[in-house]
């Protein structure tokens, strides 16, 4: 299917939605980037920008029924499963008024009634989680479906490869997608994944492995449809390898000494959000007019969200040793 | 009605009865039916001390083999926690905690806090534990110390039958993670059980027996090792409070104070390494919130610093025993300034 054709199936609403959620992802990272360099954004910051086709073309098939696991990585999964961004914003700040209370930070958003079983510290400890969301769905017939989001590091931890096999050996409605930014850290996917592809580990899983252009919505949209509409129906699980670069470095502060030039060629040539506004304003399905008007709401969206985290209060002692437990 | 089961009886009559009442139980685990995908029975073992066995069929499609990937299935449990599911997974023994514990103490206990007290994670781990069988290094060890220590896991230890089915309901129905301890020199051991479903509230210690000269603080296993030497320092004259902690966190700290408060000696009796251990947790909440009571030094009885060996000459002497723990008694009632 081309992309034009592929661009066609989407109503406009849907492609409006896609792109704002995208430009949400974009704009929220490029502010936390600005806002970082400031030192006013404390711990560790790992950037999402570049990568946004990838949360965007699978969470927006998504629904209430299913379950995502992200990574470190997980601003741009988390808004794309509707967790509001003003919220996330002040979880990064560590305010009270945050995501998770100002006691998750950015590697812990988490919003279990979006659907959002939290971005994780722990490279690899996405995938087990999400072989027993698919396992809830599958035991009660709900239909769900669970994603596990990692990266190229990930998908060398034994936990993401045990779980590929358990989602086969038990016909899970569950989705694998290894997000193949070409850097774990700071070394290359080239060398640290062993075999030509991640996806070509799907075979040894007994499941289909598929190679997608991850700077491309409409690529990313239609295998994940597919491989959720599989899933749901019974079909088992799916592995799904996006290939593309992310903007920044590992976190903020990296200064990146072991990339060459590739970020600016990705911006100027690659770039998801330019690629998808080139597509859709060409055949017509939305006007430079209706993308202006989004990214007008959503640099409104971001600013109020950085205001309103800066002005928010911190947590107090009495946070501090409050829900270990639900009773202990 | 009570009548005498075992503790492997009993802990499946609980998983049985949860399931009766609550269809987001379920059990999973290395061999739990035993058989899957094999030519013969499916429900071949029932976990490799028989526990699980019979639920199989009971419960159909509840009860799940798993490949022997404990980060995925351990992982997937504690998911499936958070996605509705009260699901009980066997950890067959505990010594395998390295190859999955990312999941129980990086994801499992800190869901909750981490998430702003939005997650629910109920679930629990079965684990066997403890020396006795020959079972040498890697199939013996106690652990619970270390999971003791890690904030939002509970960890529950019967050494009854009767304790065993009460607090498996309990763990079942309690929304927190539990790390439930089961010692594999227990399973055969029988006593009286109701019939009848109960829970046992956790964090409440159990003083199995009476005395006003030296409290025994201990747990598991070790609560029968310790009645035994209580009974015959009876027979000395000396009186021993052995108090049965059953969960060490949540602990019950004031039973143990209140009974030091009393007695002026405390011994404790834990079959884990010395260092780090509940031997030396107690032994340090009580040098901190009891020692105006204490009319001789505390006396911690564990086995030695070293990994289980396997030749029966040398296991025996590395499980503490009751001669050990009558040795400390009198070194506390002895002990003169």
């Amino acid at each position: 299917m081309t992309q034009t054709a592929e661009g066609k199936a989407l109503s406009r609403e849907r492609l409006l939605s896609a792109y704002r959620m995208m430009r949400t992802i974009r704009e929220f990272e490029e502010r936390v980037h600005a806002e970082f360099a400031t030192g006013e954004i404390p711990g560790f910051v790992h950037l999402y920008a570049g990568e946004e086709a990838s949360a965007a073309g699978v969470c927006i098939n998504l629904d209430d029924r299913d379950t995502i696991a992200s990574t470190h990585r997980g601003h741009g999964h988390c808004i794309a499963r509707g967790v509001d961004v003003g919220e996330m914003m002040a979880e990064i700040y560590g305010r009270k008024t945050g995501s998770c209370h100002g006691k998750g930070g950015s590697m812990h958003i988490a919003d279990l009634s979006k659907g959002m079983l939290g971005a994780n510290g722990i490279v690899g400890g996405g995938p087990p989680l999400i072989c027993g969301a698919a396992l809830a769905a599958k035991i009660k017939g709900t239909g769900g479906v669970g994603v596990a989001f990692f990266g190229d590091g990930g998908s060398n931890q034994g936990t993401t490869l045990e779980s590929m096999n358990l989602a086969s050996v038990w016909n899970l409605p569950a989705i694998f997608v290894a997000e193949n930014n070409g850097y774990a850290e700071t070394t290359s996917s080239t060398w640290s994944v062993a075999s030509d592809n991640i996806a070509d580990r799907a075979a040894g899983f007994g499941m289909p492995g598929v190679i997608v252009d991850g700077f491309d919505f409409f690529a990313v949209h239609e295998t994940a449809s597919e491989a959720i509409a599989r899933a749901r129906a019974g079909g088992g699980p799916t592995l799904i390898e996006m290939k593309f670069t992310r903007y920044y470095g590992h976190f903020e502060g990296d200064q990146q000494t072991y990339r060459a030039d590739e970020v600016a060629h990705a911006r100027a040539e690659l770039d998801c959000l330019k690629r998808f506004a080139g597509l859709v304003t060409q055949t017509g399905e939305l006007t430079r007019a209706d993308l202006d008007a989004v990214d007008a709401d959503v640099a409104a969206l971001i600013d109020q969200a950085v205001e309103e985290a800066q002005a928010a209060p911190l947590p107090t002692a009495a946070d501090l040793l409050t829900d270990v437990y639900v009773r202990y | 009605m009570a009548r005498n089961i075992t503790y492997r009886e009993a802990l499946n009559e609980a998983l049985a009865q949860e399931m009766e009442r609550d269809e987001s139980v379920i059990v999973m685990g290395e061999d739990n039916a035993g058989g899957a995908g094999s030519p013969g029975a499916q429900d071949a073992w029932g976990g490799v001390l028989g526990v699980t066995k019979g639920l199989y069929h009971k419960f159909p499609g509840r009860v799940l083999d798993t490949p022997i990937s404990e980060s995925a299935f351990i992982g997937a449990a504690i998911g499936a926690a958070t996605a509705g599911l009260r699901p009980v997974a066997e950890l067959m023994f505990v010594d395998f905690m390295g190859v999955c514990f990312d999941q129980i103490y990086n994801q499992a206990a800190k869901f909750r806090y981490m998430f702003g007290g939005k997650a629910v994670t109920p679930v629990v781990i079965r684990t066997m534990y403890g020396a006795g069988l020959r079972a040498a290094a890697q199939h013996s060890q106690c652990l619970y110390p270390l999971f003791t220590h890690i904030p939002g896991l509970k960890v529950v230890l019967p050494a009854t039958p009767y304790d065993a089915k009460g607090l498996m309901i309990q763990a079942i129905r309690d929304n927190d993670p539990v790390m439930f301890f089961e010692h594999k020199a227990l399973y055969d051991l029988a006593g009286p059980v109701p019939e009848e479903s109960y829970a046992l509230p956790f964090g409440e210690a159990n003083v199995v027996r009476e005395g006003g000269d030296v409290t025994i603080v201990t747990l598991g296993r070790m609560v029968h090792t310790s009645l035994e030497a209580a009974g015959r320092l009876a027979a000395d004259g000396v009186q021993c409070e052995v108090i049965d902690l059953r969960t060490t966190s949540p602990l019950d700290e004031d039973t143990v104070l209140e009974s030091v408060e009393g007695t002026g000696r405390l011994v404790v009796v834990d079959e884990a390494h010395p260092r780090c251990s509940i031997a030396t947790d107690i032994s340090a909440l009580v040098a901190r919130k009891a020692f105006g009571a204490l009319q001789a030094p505390i006396e911690m009885v564990t086995a030695p610093h070293t990994p289980v060996p396997f030749s029966k000459a040398l296991e025996d002497l590395y499980i503490p025993d009751a001669q050990r723990v009558a040795n400390a008694v009198k070194t506390v009632t002895g002990w003169t300034r």
